[in-house]
């Protein structure tokens, strides 16, 4: 429940962005992420919301658990199933 | 060791993995002690350690105990009560799905469920407002969580929700027990490593006072399984060294002061109070509750809740072995437990710990049951 999921940043509305999660777009708030986020910006969800933006740097390191678990794992993996938990917990694309 | 974990131990960079691997050996062996007992508290790391089987590549004499980090399972069964006695007195309830499930005194939701309550299962605050938006009756979300996502209910309330939606919180606040743990005089956990997203938001400045307090030091530590591992190192160089202090390795996402707007909204909104922990203790400033100037949106003021019905009740005689309160305060493992995998599995869960994604025996059994490898 804690595990949130990453995604990049492709607009912004106010305080709603749309995010692409692995391929899937969905709108997350940004009222209470920690730094100004921009379009192409990654940032870190929980339950629909940015908890942080990720530094650029560390964009590649940080997508890399979740490209594994999104491929590998069976309907039965617990932490796959948060991801995705955490994906289905963002808001609806409005696009 | 060999590849005894199977396709499990897949590493991104298995060189990196071995190198880590020697150097907790190495640094077991510096301490010197056996076993050298260290605790996290989150659900998603023993996920990834279960799920990655990162126990069978770590030195036999290191113990890596999961704490209380499992909200679901923390949540008492008097706030469950509350749950549940709403929803029968007609209340529609949304509440996430691993709630359903965790055993009241008398009745679960899943039970109410069955008899006719109305109870809707979301995966976000921000759903169960949606859903309230919908509707012409109360909607009351029972709100599980750390932090983490206390923060999110936080925001939510924040930004104006329907008049017909209120939240009846169970939200728990991890710093606090972490110091109970950490007194408890049957453990002898040497050091934590701190979730890393409940630190996104907290900072891990918030752990400098507890290191202090307890001599004992605090690692924050990311999800990828070389992650944790990076961490365990660190703890454990900071345990040889004697040095009481808080390490960041998750600086990716973590800061020394945390989320300073994630902070603001959350105690806007919360103050911590203390309560029971499932299972485990009082613990003082444990439970986030909404501050009087929320009353509106308190689903504790909103409605009269009567628990008087539910507690009326002796317990099932099974539910008196389990043992999830040793097991949440790392005294003891799922393997100890004599209903563990028998009577008690997860579609038929005896104890809290078995129902939550995040709990130890879920996720123990889950992937493997024995998930010490070393012992096999």
């Amino acid at each position: 429940m804690c595990l949130g999921v990453p995604g990049k940043v492709m607009s912004i509305d106010g305080l709603v962005a749309t995010v692409d999660f692995f391929g899937v777009r969905r709108t997350v708030r940004l009222d209470i992420v920690d730094e100004p986020v921009k379009p192409g910006d990654y940032v870190m969800n929980h339950v629909g919301f940015a908890i942080c933006r990720i530094p650029q740097s560390e964009v590649e390191e940080t997508l890399a658990l979740y490209q594994r678990l999104l491929a590998a794992a069976s309907s039965e993996d617990l932490l796959a199933a948060d991801v995705r938990s955490e994906i289905v917990a963002t808001g609806n694309d409005k696009t | 060791m060999s590849d005894s974990g199977g396709n499990r131990l897949q590493f991104r960079d298995p060189a990196r993995a071995a190198a880590m691997a020697a150097r907790l050996e190495l640094l077991v062996r510096e301490i010197g002690r056996d076993p050298v007992s260290v605790m996290h508290v989150c659900g998603s790391h023993e996920q990834a350690i279960a799920r990655f089987g990162l126990r069978a590549i770590l030195p036999r004499a290191l113990e890596v105990i999961m704490g209380p980090g499992c909200p679901v399972c923390v949540t008492d069964m008097p706030e469950v009560d509350e749950a549940v006695a709403l929803a029968e007195d007609g209340v529609r309830i949304a509440t996430y799905g691993d709630m359903l499930r965790v055993p009241g005194t008398a009745r679960s939701l899943a039970d109410a469920q069955a008899a006719g309550a109305k109870i809707d299962v979301v995966y976000s605050v921000a759903q169960a407002a949606q859903l309230a938006a919908g509707l012409d009756e109360e909607l009351v979300f029972f709100a599980s969580g750390f932090e983490t996502t206390a923060v999110a209910t936080a925001a939510l309330l924040l930004n104006a929700p329907p008049a017909n939606f209120s939240v009846l919180s169970a939200h728990k606040y991890i710093p606090p027990v972490m110091e109970i743990v950490a007194e408890m005089p049957q453990t002898r956990v040497e050091g934590f490593l701190a979730a890393g997203h409940a630190a996104t938001i907290t900072g891990c400045a918030i752990f400098e006072r507890f290191v202090e307090r307890h001599g004992i030091p605090v690692v924050v530590a990311g999800f990828e399984p070389l992650d944790i591992l990076a961490g365990l190192a660190k703890l454990l160089e900071l345990i040889r060294g004697r040095r009481a202090e808080v390490a960041n390795m998750y600086p990716r996402c973590v800061t020394r002061e945390g989320n300073r707007r994630a902070q603001e909204a959350l105690w806007k909104v919360f103050r911590p109070v203390g309560g029971r922990w499932r299972g485990i203790a009082h613990v003082p400033n444990g439970n986030l509750r909404l501050r009087e100037e929320w009353s509106q949106v308190d689903a504790r003021r909103r409605f009269k809740i009567d628990l008087s019905r539910l507690w009326d009740y002796a317990p099932p005689s099974l539910a008196q072995s389990c043992i999830c309160g040793d097991i949440m305060a790392g005294i003891a493992s799922p393997s100890a437990c004599r209903l563990f995998g028998k009577e008690c599995v997860p579609d038929n869960p005896v104890g809290a710990c078995m129902v939550s994604n995040e709990g130890t025996c879920r996720i123990w059994h889950q992937y493997g049951g024995q998930l010490d490898l070393r012992q096999s």
